[in-house]
């Protein structure tokens, strides 16, 4: 069948000329990470907090050199304070792609306590954000997000749901749910 | 430029030893030296404000709250303008508080970016505070342990100058210490951030646009 999700966001990257990618690392992004560092457009690198990645990707957008930072639920929790007084007040296109973690089967009772805290934290930074459940809608989610958050000068946030994603899967599967 | 002498750098390499300097004299001798549009990125509070009395150019980022974001800010703009040079300022508590991204620096190394630490021991916009660093942490040992060698203290002004000066004519990551003393910033930063932004863009060569500015 078609393209993975990943391969998907990497043509779309592309295609917006998005190459500066800091990133804090996420199970469920490894093969988007790969592909984006075997591809010799993107500038790729880990940063030590996502927060020092929203500063990076703020300043290079003010410098010309489009960029997004990706992380997991629990990163993006730590930024609350940066998206407000940088890329919100400064009105600077900061991307960002969050891998989803702590719904839809999540084994970790912290991943799920952190997780309830990403929605209403953007909801009151009155950021753009649009969760990405399906394969067909992908392209275009990513695709006009992007674009919008470039055209009015605004950070925006995309999040891979599980259900795109496969999400990552319990340890410890339970009795009796293997074999079918 | 001539390269350092070897006891130039052992003066300046001792924190003890350096002289304690006035943050905003010391912006004003940076400010002066920069002849080819270099960006400079004020971090929180006083390292902005000085930055903006010692007059405004349209290279100069004044960040607000988003504290131990200027390596970083000064970074993302060093990698999109990589024949610029750029320069952070960045207090010791907010440096604290982003430690990290001297590594990520260290990693990178943009030959186009120096880094200013400006020491004064404290968080002084916030009632003069000490800092978690008052049992002896030397922050230009700190850059060089985390794989930035070209980090010095600067001894006194002309010492300063120099290293500003090594800033401009020799490829880094560059970071410079200074010790500074208690007095407070020259005045207040203009709060405006679309149009600090705006202007900010502009100055890079980024934006374009009819409406004056
Ligand atoms: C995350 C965060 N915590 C606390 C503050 C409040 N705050 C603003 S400036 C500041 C002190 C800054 O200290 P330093 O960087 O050393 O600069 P100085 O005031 O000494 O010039 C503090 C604690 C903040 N803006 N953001």
């Amino acid at each position: 069948m078609g393209q993975a999700w990943h391969e998907i966001v990497v043509e779309v990257l592309k295609a917006n000329e998005v190459r500066l990618i800091p990133y804090v690392p996420d199970n469920v992004l490894k093969p988007l990470i790969a592909a984006i560092h075997a591809d010799p457009f993107f500038t790729a690198f880990t940063t030590a907090r996502e927060e020092e990645a929203v500063g990076i990707v703020a300043g290079a957008a003010m410098a010309g050199m489009r960029g997004m930072v990706l992380m997991q639920t629990s990163g993006f929790a730590t930024l609350a304070n940066v998206l407000a007084s940088l890329p919100c007040a400064f009105q600077i296109p900061v991307l960002m792609m969050v891998s989803e973690r702590g719904t839809l089967g999540e084994f970790n009772l912290g991943q799920a306590a952190v997780w309830r805290t990403m929605r209403p934290t953007l909801e009151a930074l009155a950021m753009e954000h649009h969760v990405i459940t399906r394969l067909d809608e992908c392209e275009f989610i990513v695709d006009r997000t992007i674009r919008q958050a470039l055209m009015t000068q605004q950070p925006a946030t995309l999040i891979l749901s599980p259900l795109l994603t496969g999400g990552k899967a319990a340890p410890v599967k339970p009795q009796g749910a293997e074999g079918r | 430029m001539t390269p350092t002498t070897g006891q130039e750098n052992a003066r300046a390499r001792e924190a003890h030893n350096a002289k304690r300097l006035y943050r905003f004299d010391c912006t004003k001798r940076l400010v002066a030296r920069l002849r080819n549009e270099e960006a400079v990125i004020g971090g929180i509070g006083h390292s902005n404000f000085d930055l903006w009395a010692a007059e405004h150019r349209p290279q100069n980022f004044y960040m607000l709250g988003s504290m131990g974001l200027a390596v970083p800010i000064a970074l993302g703009v060093a990698l999109a303008q990589p024949q610029r040079k750029v320069f952070a300022l960045e207090g010791d508590g907010s440096l604290l508080m982003q430690l990290g991204c001297l590594t990520t620096v260290a990693t990178l190394k943009p030959a186009n970016l120096a880094i200013l630490i400006l020491d004064n021991g404290s968080y002084q916009i916030t009632g003069g505070q000490a800092t978690p660093a008052a049992g002896g942490a030397d922050y230009v040992a700190i850059a060089r342990a985390c794989g930035l060698p070209n980090a010095a203290w600067a001894a006194d002004e002309e010492d300063f100058e120099r290293l500003v000066d090594r800033c401009l004519s020799t490829d880094g990551p560059h970071v410079i210490g200074l010790k500074l003393d208690d007095q407070g910033p020259a005045a207040q930063t203009e709060r405006d951030p679309p149009q600090i932004r705006d202007r900010f863009m502009r100055g890079l060569g980024v934006k374009k646009s009819k409406l004056p500015g």
